[in-house]
């Protein structure tokens, strides 16, 4: 049986500059041309799921054939139903021709797509229990060709040629780490693979794991020929269970293929994969507290250097990687280092994976090559800012990360702007956050995570996270003087400067970023008691218009403290005193008669 | 099972590539973000389905996350003469008509249908 239709043809809602009505009526304008050209039997239209690709106007996909028309009007409809659906010649001067891109590189120019899929490039694509399905899509060929072809130096220079960079948080470049681990006395080595994954919001190690876990073996045994190690762990939160079962199966098939164990693919390299399993401690994905965790001591840090590849794991040399910088590696080995240099941007090659929440259209686990604009991820990517409203900021690193105001959207993401811009790559949470966001909140929140996971062991992370968080509350709270912003400032630099690990380090970025990019909102909360989210509870008012209230009660009696008083059919009021600020009046109002600011 | 060598896991990749796949291939998203919005009950109509319409000669593809977090559960439906399609919010009303549909009578299920985000890297050769 052949298709129904010899062409389908997919219409993608917009929003925004040409709002979901226009999608909505090109698609009627085309049922009915088609209707009136006659062809209803050769093609079929149908609006598509996602928001997409704003500026770009209403699209239409057209397959077969991949063709992509833009700017849709009503005037270009008959033309196109006419020509490419009734004469089989699709309407050159209406498609789009993806721009050439300026700062970012890429091997292949030719499509339209803002995303570039190299880590998840099986994501979603392949049966992770099923190693069949890797091994058809080039799996284990780069380990193949590097142990028969390739000495442990000639890797080190193919990733040094690909330049790739840590994707865990701090960007050191991979090649250096494995070259010192290598060079470093002290049989057995040892590779770690770090999938804690412990900021909010980030889930990117996770989705790869559980998609691919194949990517991570194969690289870990090219790292482990390389270093000199024959045995690996994958340091893993016992939270991920479906990743740590996909994981044990692909380690138990690569095992019985001989890819993995005693005498890999008949050579004599060997290499043995074995999970830990972390309790969720977001201090445990720091390298140092992590070997500690898998020799079984509590999750504390210790001070660097030694770094873990001269003294890591029982004191002996240890290579540490994230998920996502080694999900790159078979790529790099089987394409070369120069073809991945090849994409991004400055001295930030290849891809980052995000994982973009917030307050987009489009939620996603979403991979662009390095340089791609906060603008391109957050209004084509994610399809702009729910409900129409303003895009305030973007978050990125979590905890340990900063903001990035509207005015910064066309900086290209990469490792030196977001550094520069007081933010972190991180490993990749990515929350967009609108108008109704509080940027003095948001830092509450994520403060109160370092305070939570600080481990204790230093002074300036426990007592200095306390102290912030503490100044943050009474901002919010309308207690605040003057004086708080300088007290803030200050407890952040000592934090940063004598802080024993990363956390402490990085806690006080939230606050330090909000400051630089929206003090204006620092002060209108200390100075003013005010907060123009309506977010900090403490000063917001509810109050009732009398002149809009009939008097029905509903208020009165929904109200759980007992704050609203007046006598039925007359306009009620509240005590204030007696208001905790939940909301329950203004949602219970059915005649508009309740404020709120 | 022999241990392969270099020579033997490139005949098997070989092997893998020229062997005939079913059909319909339905690529059903099952991440822990996909089973939580309900990819397994997707699944279950889908078998359900085929059964009833007598279709036999298709395979079920049970793959990680497919990055669609707005709209999950994700199927994506492969098969010879039809464009290759990515069905978002796939509850169970919509995974009968995926099957119906798009298989039996060869007709997008309107309203459904998402994007391919990325190119293949390695079918861009
Ligand atoms: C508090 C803290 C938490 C961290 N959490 C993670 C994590 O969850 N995953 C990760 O890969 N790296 C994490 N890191 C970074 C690691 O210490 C280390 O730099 C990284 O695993 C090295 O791998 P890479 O070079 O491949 O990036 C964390 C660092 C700190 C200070």
């Amino acid at each position: 049986m052949t298709s129904y239709y010899k062409y389908y043809a997919i219409i993608c809602p917009c929003e925004e500059d040409c709002s979901g009505r226009t999608s909505e009526e090109i698609y009627e304008a085309f049922m009915r041309e088609v209707d009136e050209q006659g062809l209803e039997d050769t093609v079929q239209i149908v609006m598509g799921e996602c928001e997409q690709v704003t500026e770009k106007g209403p699209l239409m996909k057209v397959e077969p054939g991949e063709h992509l028309y833009h700017n849709l009007s009503l005037k270009n409809i008959s033309k196109i139903v006419r020509e490419h659906f009734g004469q089989d010649k699709p309407v050159k001067k209406y498609l789009y021709e993806p721009p050439a891109k300026e700062n970012i590189r890429l091997p292949d120019s030719d499509f339209y797509q803002s995303q570039f899929r190299l880590v998840l490039r099986n994501c979603g694509v392949i049966d992770p229990e099923k190693i069949d399905d890797y091994i058809e899509r080039e799996g284990y060929a780069a380990l193949a060709k590097v142990l028969s072809e390739m000495s442990p130096d000639d890797v080190i220079e193919e990733v040094k040629e690909a330049g790739l960079r840590g994707r865990g948080g701090a960007g050191f470049p991979t090649w250096m780490k494995w070259k010192f681990t290598r060079q470093a006395e002290g049989e057995p080595k040892y590779i770690i693979c770090n999938a804690d994954e412990g900021d909010p919001g980030a889930y990117m190690d996770r989705s790869t794991l559980e998609g691919d876990p194949h990517s991570v073996l194969e690289a870990m045994a090219i790292a482990g020929y390389t270093i000199g190690a024959e045995q690996g762990y994958i340091y893993i939160r016992a939270e991920y269970p479906l990743a740590i079962k996909r994981l044990n199966k692909a380690i138990a098939q690569a095992e019985e293929y001989g890819l993995l164990g005693e005498n890999i693919l008949g050579t004599d390299f060997s290499f043995h994969i074995e999970l830990r399993l972390g309790a969720g401690a977001f201090v445990c994905g720091e390298e140092t507290a992590l070997i500690a965790s898998i020799e079984g001591d509590r999750g504390m840090p210790r001070p660097r250097p030694p770094f873990p590849s001269v003294k890591g794991l029982w004191n002996l040399p240890s290579c540490i990687n994230n998920v996502e910088t080694l999900a790159n590696i078979p790529v790099i080995m089987l394409r070369s280092g120069k073809w991945f240099a090849s994409i991004g941007s400055g001295d930030s090659k290849g891809t980052k994976v995000f994982a973009l929440t917030g307050k987009v259209n489009n939620s996603g686990l979403i991979e662009v090559p390095m340089g791609t604009s906060l603008r391109e991820v957050i209004f084509n990517i994610g399809g702009g800012i729910k409900g129409g409203k303003k895009f305030k900021a973007a978050q990125t690193g979590g905890p340990s990360g900063g903001m990035i105001p509207a005015e910064d959207l066309d900086t290209p993401i990469d490792y030196e702007n977001l550094s520069k811009l007081g933010s972190i790559m991180g490993s990749g949470g990515l929350i967009a956050m609108d108008e109704d966001d509080c940027m003095i909140d948001v830092s509450k929140f994520y403060l109160q995570f370092s305070v939570d996971e600080s481990c204790g062991k230093c002074a300036p992370c426990r007592i200095g996270g306390q102290q912030l968080f503490g100044y943050l509350d009474k901002i919010s709270s309308g207690l605040a003087t003057p004086t708080a912003i300088d007290r803030l400032r200050t407890i952040s630099e000592t934090m940063q400067k004598a802080s024993l690990c990363g956390l402490g380090q990085s806690t006080p970025n939230p606050v330090l970023s909000s400051l630089k990019y929206f003090e204006d909102e620092y002060t209108e909360h200390i100075d003013e008691k005010h907060c123009r989210a309506k977010k900090c509870r403490d000063l917001v008012r509810y109050n009732i218009l009398s002149e809009q209230c009939i008097g029905c009660g509903l208020c009165k009696v929904r109200c759980p403290s007992d704050a609203v008083i007046g006598e039925k059919r007359k306009p009620h009021e509240i005590i204030q005193e007696k208001c905790i600020k939940c909301g329950e009046c203004y949602k219970a109002c059915k005649f508009d008669a309740i404020s709120f600011g | 099972m022999k241990k392969l060598d270099k020579d033997s896991l490139k005949k098997l990749r070989d092997k893998l590539r020229r062997s005939s796949r079913s059909s319909i291939i339905l690529r059903v998203g099952l991440g822990t973000c996909g089973i939580a919005a309900g990819a397994e009950d997707a699944v279950k109509v889908i078998e359900k389905e085929l059964k009833k319409h007598d279709i036999k000669d298709y395979e079920i593809q049970r793959t990680g996350c497919m990055g669609y977090c707005y709209c999950e559960p994700n199927v994506e439906v492969l098969m010879k003469d039809m464009p290759t399609i990515i069905y978002g919010n796939v509850d169970e009303g919509i995974a009968k008509k995926i099957v119906v549909k798009h298989l039996v009578h060869r007709k997008l299920v309107d309203g459904h249908v998402v994007d391919r985000p990325a190119p293949d890297i390695w079918e861009k050769q």
